[in-house]
């Protein structure tokens, strides 16, 4: 099995080579047959690389730890699910995992657009295969899984080592989160590619008009998606496991997936601007190379060591190929620019500062602000080391500083931009549409303020949460009653109404209240209080409204680790609220040590309870409790800004119908065409609603 | 044109005021690394710098006194006496042989007082390099990278592994 899986990797690089070669002969010679098979290569790399993936899989379910990779990520008494996950548990597996799911996206953008745009599809799939085989020469020749153990002895037969039992997977890998989180923060990594792939291919073919562009913008609306949950589901997960009671460190993992997130949305706002006003061309093609770029990057940074962070004492050798990677996409992508820059020119200028178009370019100013800030800020240690010599890194004061204001100034871009008109606004749409909401956040300041609530960012956030979230309830209610009063239906079923025919729209300012809950949920960090105190049975710690009570201490333990118990009973007001279980875990294939918190998860404010160990001196258990307001307003923004998100991706209503009636086109085109107002949805929708000084 | 300039300007502020945040940020939480044979050659100056320092616990040198954790850390058959002062409990990696990451300060008499302690024990891992991703940021093949509350940060704000990780 393991010469099969390697075989078929092999073949999926040959594939990849296959598909770039033809494909740049398949354009120069505009041979059609040539084309179509490099597409069909690009395709079957997809099958190959699956049948890889299918025989490691079958390698850990079978226990079979002739692979070191096998062996040093799983052992038999690891539950079912997390030999499924142990795949992407180390760097060879991981990386070949990142391979499979960049061939899943290719194979459908090759496949949905097999018979359309027959100029622009040859160059996206040679971007797409040029990606691709970086990928595979990793998987095949520098890191791969199927690596065996042994070696030859003296008469030179081989030997080879079989292990009967494995090390067993990463403890802090062992909870559910991380079955998933994974596959989706690498959805959102790996789609990235899509996007770049296709922003190349239209400046490289100078693709005319504007259709890339809408392609482009789903491709990314669908990636962002999944880095989007794949960030959250790692926040939750670093808040359930870790145990020092956070969710976000600003460590560089968790740097490296946010900085493509910071570009992603960037673009996906100022792609607005091109569609509109055939504006920032040139921007927005390097906003998604850049994307791209640090795509790559993250996924070098944490596989490297390059920025070992505090606790990586490790390095492997796999950096220097990422970034001389990363030197060819910037060196193609620079070319590709420069030779065709005269494609991206723009059609229009700024007109004021009081615009669509000036809240978009604060937009994207600011976004790229705090992505250098974090850029800068992840690779400090290796800048000042090579400047000065001396290895200094900054830490949560330095990202915290420069990113808390440009959160609130993004915040209040939320509740202002999107009301202010293309062109110029006028003083009177100006009070007509801000000056209720504004009065409401003061006055919601002021009653803070009144009650003893004095600490700037907090307040700012306040102030903001209740004024972005009263422009867009105003939205949807100037919205839904014209809809009301016209079919006489209830203002309820008007809203709906009105964001089915303008998903795009409503759809965004659904992800934009999500972003307001979450802004209010970090902004209940600066109110999070702890205490640790080491305890017996009988003793009592009292935090916030709770005291809690110590009743026992035991050991529990099963095949896979062995627990230290508490049990704590929480009182509020003297009567018995609940009941809380940390663990401290050892974890018995790999002897790693682990906490295991019990969270009781309110709206207001989480109890936040933790094994933290054993006292040297008193040999006394230390028990560790957070009280931190306001974290479950995070994960329910979270879940808002992806349903948001899929809404906005939904078709319009009228546009549908419209299109079944033309019955030519396929769905990823009716969204691209109708998310984006296209001719064909934009005179319907816009007699029916009045706007509100606003295009959408 | 004169949009233009109001938008070149407005950002202009705005970049200011960043960069100005950014370099408080960056003196408030600037940290050198150094190794221990590095410390007696520092300049007077950089006695009052926040630093990591790595090495090995020696085995045996690890008292509990007043609250108080003292030990000493070796690196090529260099010492340095570490008092950790951090209320946190130690992480059960931490122990004698363990390679150790402090941080905090030098005292003027020698000696270095550390606000935070992370450790990893020698692990059965060793030898596949790189394995092991996940919490920590590339953390040494199955380092017991003991994060949270264990690694001894001196307020919640500190440094915090993990996170979304890829893995």
């Amino acid at each position: 099995m393991d010469i099969f899986g390697s075989f078929a990797l092999l073949l999926a690089f040959l594939a990849a080579v296959y598909a770039l070669v033809a494909g740049i002969i398949g354009i120069l010679t505009r041979r059609a047959l040539v084309t179509k098979s490099a597409q069909h290569a690009g395709m079957a790399v997809f099958g190959l690389v699956t049948l890889a993936v299918a025989s490691l899989e079958f390698f850990f379910f079978t226990d079979n730890f002739s692979l070191p990779y096998v062996a040093s990520h799983s052992n038999r008494a690891l539950p079912l699910y997390y030999k499924f996950s142990a795949l992407w548990a180390g760097q060879e597996g991981s990386l070949l995992f990142w391979t499979w799911l960049l061939s899943i996206y290719a194979f459908f953008a090759l496949f949905l657009n097999r018979k359309k745009h027959p100029e622009l599809m040859p160059y996206v799939g040679v971007a797409i295969a040029g990606v691709q085989i970086f990928f595979l020469t990793l998987n095949n020749f520098i890191a791969s899984p199927f690596k065996i153990l042994g070696g030859l002895d003296a008469s030179g037969v081989m030997h080879v080592a079989r292990l009967s039992e494995g090390n067993g997977l990463n403890p802090l890998l062992q909870y559910p989160e991380m079955v998933i989180h994974p596959p989706i923060l690498y959805l959102g990594y790996t789609g990235f590619t899509i996007p770049f792939a296709f922003a190349l291919a239209a400046l490289l073919g100078r693709y005319p008009g504007e259709k890339w562009i809408k392609i482009t913008r789903l491709w990314t609306m669908v990636t962002w998606l999944f880095l989007t949950m794949g960030i959250f589901l790692g926040m939750h997960w670093a808040y359930a496991v870790l145990g020092w009671g956070g969710y976000w460190g600003w460590d560089p993992v968790e740097n490296a997936s946010f900085m493509p997130w910071l570009t992603g949305t960037a673009f996906l706002h100022s792609v607005m601007m091109q569609e509109k006003r055939g504006m920032m061309k040139v921007w927005n093609v390097w906003l998604v190379f850049i994307t791209f770029m640090l795509c790559i990057l993250g996924t070098s940074l944490t596989r490297s060591g390059i920025v070992s962070s505090v606790h990586a004492f490790a390095e492997s050798s796999i950096g220097p190929w990422f970034f001389g990677f990363l030197a060819i996409i910037l060196a193609v992508c620079l070319v590709a620019w420069y030779k065709n820059r005269d494609y991206l020119r723009s059609d229009n200028q700024l007109d004021s500062l009081v615009s669509r178009e000036s809240s978009f370019l604060f937009n994207n100013l600011i976004l790229l602000a705090a992505c250098f800030a974090v850029l800068w800020g992840t690779l400090f240690p290796v800048l000042s080391e090579w400047v000065t010599g001396n290895k200094i890194s900054v830490g949560p004061p330095f990202f915290n500083k420069v990113n808390v204001p440009i959160a609130l100034f993004l915040m209040l871009l939320t509740g202002v931009g999107p009301l202010l008109a293309w062109h110029k606004t006028s003083y009177d749409a100006l009070r007509r549409n801000f000056a209720w909401p504004l009065t409401g956040g003061v006055v919601a300041g002021a009653i803070a303020f009144v009650f003893g609530f004095r600490q700037l960012y907090p307040l700012i956030c306040l102030i903001l949460s209740v004024f972005v979230t009263l422009t867009i309830a105003a939205e949807f209610y100037r919205g839904a009653r014209v809809i009301a009063s016209r079919d006489g239906s209830n203002i309820l079923s008007a809203v709906g109404e009105l964001t089915m025919r303008n998903t795009r729209r409503y759809g965004g300012y659904v992800v934009h209240f999500g972003m307001v809950l979450i802004f209010i949920g970090i902004a209940g960090s600066a109110f999070n209080q702890d205490i640790q105190k080491e305890m017996s049975i009988g003793d009592n710690i009292s935090i916030g409204p709770y005291t809690i009570l110590c009743q026992n201490f035991d050991q529990v333990s099963n095949s896979n680790y062995q627990a230290d118990r508490a049990t704590l009973e929480v009182f509020r007001n003297g009567k018995s609220e609940m009941m809380l279980y940390p663990e401290h875990r050892l974890y018995l294939a790999s002897q790693v040590p682990e906490t295991m918190v019990a969270v009781e998860s309110k709206p207001l404010h989480d109890l936040y309870v933790v094994y933290a160990g054993t006292s040297p001196e008193t040999g006394k258990p230390v028990i560790h409790v957070y009280l931190n307001p306001l974290v479950k307003w995070i994960w329910f923004g979270g879940i808002v800004v992806v349903l948001g998100t899929g809404l906005a991706m939904i078709p319009d209503r009228r546009a549908a119908l419209v299109l079944r009636a033309a019955n030519e086109r396929s769905w990823g085109d009716a969204v691209a065409q109708t998310a984006t107002g296209s001719p064909v949805a934009g005179p319907v929708r816009r007699s029916a609603i009045p706007r509100s000084g606003a295009d959408d | 044109m004169q949009a233009r300039k109001k938008f070149v300007i407005g950002s202009g502020i705005i970049v200011a005021t960043l960069l100005v945040l950014a370099y408080v940020g960056y003196t408030q939480s600037k940290t050198y690394y150094h190794t221990i044979s590095e410390i007696p050659t520092l300049q007077l100056s950089a006695l009052h710098q926040r630093m990591r320092v790595s090495g090995n616990v020696r085995a045996g040198s690890i008292t509990h006194v007043d609250g108080r954790t003292d030990f000493v850390l070796e690196e090529q058959g260099k010492n340095l006496a570490v008092s950790y002062v951090g209320r946190d409990t130690l992480p059960d990696t931490f122990k004698d042989g363990a390679q150790a990451l402090v941080e905090g300060r030098l005292m003027p008499e020698g000696g270095f007082v550390a606000e935070q302690v992370q450790a990893k024990c020698a692990s059965k891992y060793e030898a596949v390099p790189g394995a092991t991703p996940g919490a920590a940021p590339n953390p040494a093949p199955g380092s017991a990278t003991q994060p949270g509350p264990s690694s001894g940060q001196s307020n919640n704000q500190s440094v915090v592994p993990g996170g979304p990780g890829q893995s």
